[in-house]
């Protein structure tokens, strides 16, 4: 009978990691994407399902509480958010699972210390460097929702933050060797625990706003690497699987996001971005020439190709709607729209794609910075709205510009490109852009939502 | 429970490592959003980790801390689950057979 059970259990969560891994695969592709969630979910009911039968245990009034506690909250936060909100709520959720791997270590470490079990060494140190990137991971990532969320508004910099971190890594590192010798009473496991939490705290707070959508990733790959690590205390193939997978896409995926915003790790994690580059950057002439919505609407209207390139600014606006309507306006009087997507724009890569998604822009109208580029110098509108840096040719121009060599989308190579923005101050990093001030582009001022309906009106009444 | 060997577990690890990279490597940008939510979903599994942790604790210390990760592990699960299944049920495509291949390009 146990070996049947065992069987049972084995098998279940044998195939909730394969449908962990298909799940995924299926992500990769936005045909498939919608199913492959669907493929990973019905994974992890079963390997939760199957748990409740696990030999020895006992607990279950408070395991099923827990559960339903945890579940709920978590539904109900997950069902209400705004998309524009979507990467604080990855944050959060990816901070709760770091901290479910820091409390299985202190669980599993509180129990040797007490005296009531003894383990390997091998054992011990995994659920030590387990429970560390975990707790690092779970304070880091609520630091990280805090920010995003506007809970927390201040840097926190000061001189010497580094060495104060790295003082607090060797702390933790002293006192992670005593714990992993099996000597360490509680007091000792709880100092662990509580200058770990610390660390990821200290760590996270004097990262800008901007760079936190690395920082968010590189926590998702080190809750799966702590995950992985906990898998092999608990002796749980499905926990090293599914969390070494996603360690190590996480990481991926982290690189690339960097790559995109044209930072490295290390300069995201150690030093605070905007505070000495704000006044860099090279002097502009010229002026900018504003221009009416009647005008830009006659424009397009009359249009063969345009591309429209959103930014951040429209999604706070709550513009994307319009923006659709405009789009469907102008495909009907046979204009080719199409829209281009700049890595990091939005607050993470792919997120604008998720805000236009919600507005009902179908994903075969957007490109990729790589996909577009060539096409604007035939294009005879570039429509930028709520966009700044991701725009600006100094970053292929100006080797002085703390954004040069940023890959950016080529809108200063359209025969005119029309700039919506509410007014003349400089972007988000504080940089001026040079595109703003070209021959060939006109600003329309106004707010993205009004100014869009404007063009929307001027392209009806023709 | 059938014991997994140290090197066989390492031999998961190295494998699972590759598989997660190239399962990621060809993604287009416009999925690193709802990628990076499903893959918070994938490590949710850390819940059935927390249960078995709480389901052996014996102390009254080990029940609350099991406590504790079983909440915040079923609210990787959930939450992971909700948010990243509304982002992809948003993906559309707009009807028109390789209109990506058609247009552009030129």
């Amino acid at each position: 009978m146990d070996d049947t059970l065992s069987l049972a259990i084995q098998a279940s969560y044998y195939i909730a990691a394969f449908l962990f891994i298909m799940g995924l695969k299926r992500m990769s592709s936005p045909v498939t994407a919608a199913s492959g969630i669907k493929w990973a979910g019905v994974g992890m009911v079963v390997a939760t399902a199957i748990t409740f039968a696990y030999p020895g245990m006992h607990n279950f009034m408070l395991m099923t509480t827990a559960i339903f506690v945890g579940g709920l909250l978590a539904w109900w936060t997950g069902k209400k958010v705004a998309m524009t909100d979507m990467p604080q709520m990855i944050a959060l959720y990816n901070g709760m699972g770091g901290g479910s791997a820091a409390a299985i270590s202190g669980v599993e470490l509180l129990a040797v210390s007490s005296g009531a079990t003894t383990h390997s060494t091998v054992f011990m140190v995994l659920a030590v460097l387990g429970g560390f990137i975990g707790s690092v991971s779970f304070s880091g990532s609520m630091i990280a929702f805090g920010k995003l969320q506007g809970l927390i508004r201040k840097d926190f910099r000061f001189k010497g933050q580094n060495f104060v971190n790295l003082a607090l890594l060797g702390a933790i590192a002293w006192l992670g060797i005593t714990v992993a010798g099996g000597h360490a009473d509680i007091s000792t496991l709880a100092l662990f625990f509580g200058l770990t939490l610390l660390l990821g705290v200290t760590m996270t707070l004097p990262i800008g706003g901007a760079d936190m959508p690395v920082v968010i990733s590189l926590y998702n790959a080190m809750t799966g690497l702590a995950v992985a690590f906990e898998g092999f205390v608990l002796n749980n193939a499905a926990m090293i699987i599914a969390g070494t997978v996603v360690g190590s896409a996480g990481s991926l995926l982290t690189q690339l996001m960097a790559k995109a915003m044209n930072r490295s790790l290390g300069n995201v994690l150690f030093s605070g971005f905007g505070g000495e580059s704000a006044a860099a950057g090279g002097e502009v002439s010229g002026s900018m020439k504003a221009i009416e919505a009647t005008d830009v609407g006659v424009m397009m209207a009359f249009a063969q190709k345009v591309i429209i390139i959103p930014g951040y600014g429209m999604a706070v606006a709550q513009a994307q709607h319009k923006v659709w309507e405009l789009t469907q306006l102008l495909s009907e009087r046979g204009v080719d729209v199409k829209f281009a997507i700049h890595p990091v724009a939005g607050r993470m890569p792919g997120h604008m794609n998720v805000l236009l998604a919600e507005a009902g822009v179908p994903y075969d109208l957007i490109y990729d910075a790589d996909e577009i580029n060539a096409d604007f110098e035939s294009t005879d509108v570039a429509l930028v709205i709520g966009a700044n840096d991701v725009v600006n040719p100094v970053a292929r121009t100006d080797p002085s510009s703390p954004i040069f060599g940023m890959p950016i989308l080529n809108a200063d190579k359209a025969k005119n490109c029309i700039v919506i923005k509410r007014g003349q101050g400089a972007g988000f990093s504080g940089i001026e852009n040079l595109l703003f001030f070209l021959d060939n582009t006109r600003m329309l001022y106004g707010d993205g939502q009004a100014a869009v309906s404007e063009l929307i009106q001027a392209v009806k009444e023709l | 429970m059938i014991e997994l060997s140290a090197f066989a577990a390492l031999y998961i690890f190295m494998l699972a490592a590759f598989t997660g990279y190239e399962v990621i490597a060809k993604v287009p940008a416009i999925l690193h959003t709802p990628l990076m939510s499903g893959s918070n979903f994938v490590h949710g599994i850390v819940l059935v980790g927390a249960m078995v942790a709480l389901g052996h604790a014996e102390s009254t210390g080990g029940q609350i801390i099991g406590f504790i990760g079983v909440i915040l592990g079923a609210g990787n699960a959930v939450g992971g689950y909700v948010v990243t299944e509304r982002m992809l049920e948003m993906f559309k495509s707009s009807g028109k057979k390789d209109a990506k291949k058609s247009e552009g390009n030129g």
